[in-house]
């Protein structure tokens, strides 16, 4: 590929090209305002996400700090990940997508109105799920926990986000569309397919619903938008950003404009195929395992490929780096990311993935991500857009300095210590004597040894979390010493129609009416597969529920209350419950997990991370009494657990109310309770719930049949024990 | 499995309009000019708010 020579120096001079045509010059005002108000709530977020991180990651170290049922690191942990990335991401997307469109289109965003409702929605979404989560309503999904009446708030508002960027688009007073807007586009319409794909559900009541996929299907459709969220949402609108606000910071154009192009193309093509990584050694078949691993590795090139040309837009400017703050955070925020996408297709490796998978190795790779590519890219935005919002120059520098040091050290303690807990557990669960017995059968033992790791990377979250109060103060300071221009007067000279445009070549007026047709069709097929896909998504349900083991069978009406229950405390975050086919996982939790398994199973419940151990196989594995005992105080059954205790689940009542609701929704979906089962459900659990009280009584435990506790304990109990029964 | 199928199926569409597009951009030209969009883009917000701009092209 042709490279440019040298930029020619930027002097100031008139930028529009001269045109052949004479034409009138519109003036007009970027809207500010907005881009003030998402930057303000992209701090305010971020402390919030932050301070919630650090919440947990201390209560991993000291279970004592899970103070209330609300606070739990099984509920909280999701109330993070949407805080840092729907949250504080999310505005930082919308400021910069809001501020460099309106320059890169030369037009005012299309509606105020739209502006306002995108901004208040998004906030008022984030607000619920602040509500939602630590009261436990969850749909366990990573990263799509929120329950689907916010789910649809979250379409609607994606709307209004299109609606006002495809507006502005098409009123643009520049016809070439920058890179940064096409990174912008592909964002918005991959995160809406994603969305509203994963989010597929039938509501039971108004905070519950079960997933439209069971088993092995759930989670191919969860981790195929899992990986997307991450390329579309944390990866693709930032790389926008970057294409705007390192040469406005820098002063010079981008390295490459040629290779910003192919990194675009290439890049979207080659994201959209890599999700199965995610599933490696999982019941998922090879083939797809293998694809999502080919495509994982390309990625390497286009992921270089921007970093490279990041990079060397700096290059004769890197002098300026050493004194600039704002160039500062865009350098490390770009390394990180050329980290990052190193590390990702490495670990989508199966022999690494093999170690990696689990361990806390993976939350490192994650935050190398969002602490040194989505935060440190946002503070340099931010940093760059408050002086010129404001019209007035930093508040300080040196605070700026500041606030760059503690987040680069603070990503340094919090990574380090997490890769090094990684290898050491992803070893030690793998570790065999001399006897070919494992190592370390208790695994308790793995996760004590890490206690001192979480501890550091603790440390390392508050010093990051500092850095940005450091920053919210300097931007306070900045925005007082200035005036806000709200409506920044622009003009640009009106866009003419393509037919007059010389610089469109052979703008015939039929070249109009050529093209249409492909576009037409290409629109027809869109409308056609989004009517396809509805029909053809139930018919897929009931055929995915006819089962593949024949043992298998739907839960009892208990064991779904239990269910639920591990749901909504959020035991999914640190167990998983997917046995893989080593010889280690087999002999430390018994028979791998299989496929046919899971067909009852909505949602799927395999997890990411084994902060605890597997329990797909801890059904009858113990008596009742130590769940019981275990689930009271952990650290009574498992010395020096870090598992909190479950003291309310002793004093709740079984919510039965929803439960005829529950089978119906399940029936619907194809799960084969007998017709009218709805009506005998909660008797039939009220029966099964009497056993188990009785049985505890025989150990000499009192508890009465309709405490939530019971039903845990249906369901645990349960677990992985249908390939057993002998048919 | 039969959902991998259905979600080729989406990833191919998605695939298909990004392609449309692709081929929208290069056929309208937005790609005929590799050079001098990234220096156009540096000028854009030196507006004076005080002074009254001076109309460009003169």
């Amino acid at each position: 590929m042709q490279v440019e020579q040298q930029p020619p120096a930027v002097t100031p001079r008139s930028p529009l090209v001269p045109n052949a045509v004479a034409r009138a010059v519109d003036t007009f005002f970027y809207d500010n305002k907005i881009v003030r108000d998402f930057g303000i709530a992209t701090v305010i977020w971020g402390i919030i996400g932050m301070l919630v991180g650090v919440i947990i990651a201390f209560e991993l170290a000291r279970p004592e700090l899970n103070v209330t049922r609300y606070t739990t690191f099984g509920r909280i942990r999701p109330l993070h990940t949407n805080a840092v990335i729907f949250a504080f991401v999310g505005n930082g997307i919308f400021t910069g997508v809001y501020y460099s469109l309106q320059r890169l289109c030369k037009a005012r965003m299309f509606s105020d109105t739209l502006s306002k409702i995108h901004f208040w929605g998004w906030q008022l979404i984030i607000v619920s799920a602040v509500i939602t989560l630590p009261l436990g309503f969850t749909t366990s999904k990573e990263y799509a926990e929120l329950e689907w009446p916010i789910d649809i708030a979250i379409t609607l508002v994606w709307v209004v986000f299109g609606w006002n960027m495809f507006g502005t688009i098409a009123r643009r007073r520049e016809r070439h569309l920058y890179v940064g807007i096409w990174f912008y586009i592909a964002t918005f319409l991959t995160v809406a397919v994603l969305h509203i794909v994963n989010s597929m559900a039938v509501p039971v009541s108004f905070m519950k619903s079960y997933s439209m996929y069971a088993g092995v299907q759930d989670a191919l459709v969860q981790w195929w938008y899992g990986h997307n969220a991450v390329a579309f949402f944390l990866t693709t609108p930032y790389l926008g950003m970057m294409y705007y606000f390192l040469p406005k910071a820098a002063e010079r154009p981008i390295y490459s404009y040629r290779l910003s192009i192919v990194h675009f193309w290439s890049l979207i093509f080659i994201y959209i195929w890599a999700g199965p990584h995610h599933l490696l050694y999982t019941a998922l078949p090879d083939w797809a395992q293998s694809l999502g691993v080919a495509f994982s590795i390309m990625l390497i090139a286009p992921s270089w490929g921007g970093m490279i040309n990041g990079l060397l837009t700096l290059r004769g400017a890197w002098d300026r780096v050493r004194t600039e703050p704002v160039l500062k955070f865009f350098v490390v925020a770009i390394t990180a990311y050329g980290m990052a996408t190193f590390e990702g297709p490495m670990l989508a490796l199966k022999n690494v993935n093999a170690l990696a998978h689990f361990t806390d190795w993976i939350v490192a790779h994650v935050h190398v991500g969002a602490l040194g590519w989505n935060g440190f890219l946002t503070f340099g935005m931010l940093y760059w857009l408050w002086p010129r919002l404001y019209r007035t120059p930093l508040f300080s520098t040196k605070l700026a300095n500041t606030h760059f040091w503690l987040g680069t050290f603070g990503i340094l303690f919090y990574a380090i210590p997490l890769y090094w807990a990684g290898f050491t557990q992803g070893l030690m669960w793998k570790q065999f004597n001399a006897e070919g017995m494992l190592q370390y059968p208790n695994f308790l033992e793995t996760v004590l040894q890490l206690v001192p790791m979480y501890y550091l990377r603790g440390i390392g979250g508050v010093l990051y979390l500092s850095g940005v109060f450091v920053m919210m103060y300097n931007l306070y300071k900045t925005g007082r010493a200035g005036t806000l221009l709200a409506n920044e007067k622009a003009e640009a000279p009106a866009m003419l129609p393509e037919a007059q445009d010389p610089h469109v070549p052979s703008g015939h007026w039929h070249r109009w009416l050529e093209r249409r047709p492909f576009q037409l069709a290409v629109g027809a097929t869109v409308a056609i597969a989004i009517g396809g896909a509805v029909e053809m998504i139930p018919m897929f349900l009931v055929k995915s529920n006819v089962p593949t083991i024949a043992a298998v069978k739907p839960y009892r009406p208990l064991e779904l209350q239990g269910r639920d229950l591990y749901i909504k405390e959020g035991c999914s975050n640190c167990h998983t419950q997917m046995v893989r086919p080593f010889r280690s996982e087999t002999e430390r939790y018994g028979e791998y997990s299989k496929a046919g398994e899971f067909v009852y199973d909505r949602p799927f419940l395999w997890g990411s991370k084994r902060t605890g151990p597997d329990l797909h196989r801890v059904g009858q594995k113990y008596p009742n009494s130590w769940h019981y005992n275990h689930m009271m105080d952990p650290t009574s059954m498992s010395p020096g657990s870090i598992m909190p205790a479950y003291t309310w689940l002793f004093d709740n009542q079984i919510d039965y109310s929803t439960l005829p609701a529950k089978i119906r929704v399940l029936q619907q979906l194809g799960t084969p309770y007998p017709g009218g089962f709805a009506q005998q459900a909660v008797a039939d659990a009220q029966d099964q719930a009497r056993g188990i009280a009785a049985q505890l009584k025989t150990e000499d435990i009192d508890v009465k049949s309709d405490k939530e506790i019971v039903a845990l304990i249906a369901y645990l109990q349960r677990l992985g024990t249908d390939i057993k029964v002998k048919p | 499995m039969s959902i991998i199928f259905l979600l080729i199926g989406i990833s191919l569409l998605v695939a298909l309009t990004f392609l449309a597009a692709f081929f929208w951009a290069v056929r309208s030209g937005q790609y005929e000019d590799g050079y001098t969009p990234a220096v156009r883009m540096l000028f854009e917000n030196e507006t004076e708010q005080e002074a009254p701009p001076k109309p460009p092209g003169t």
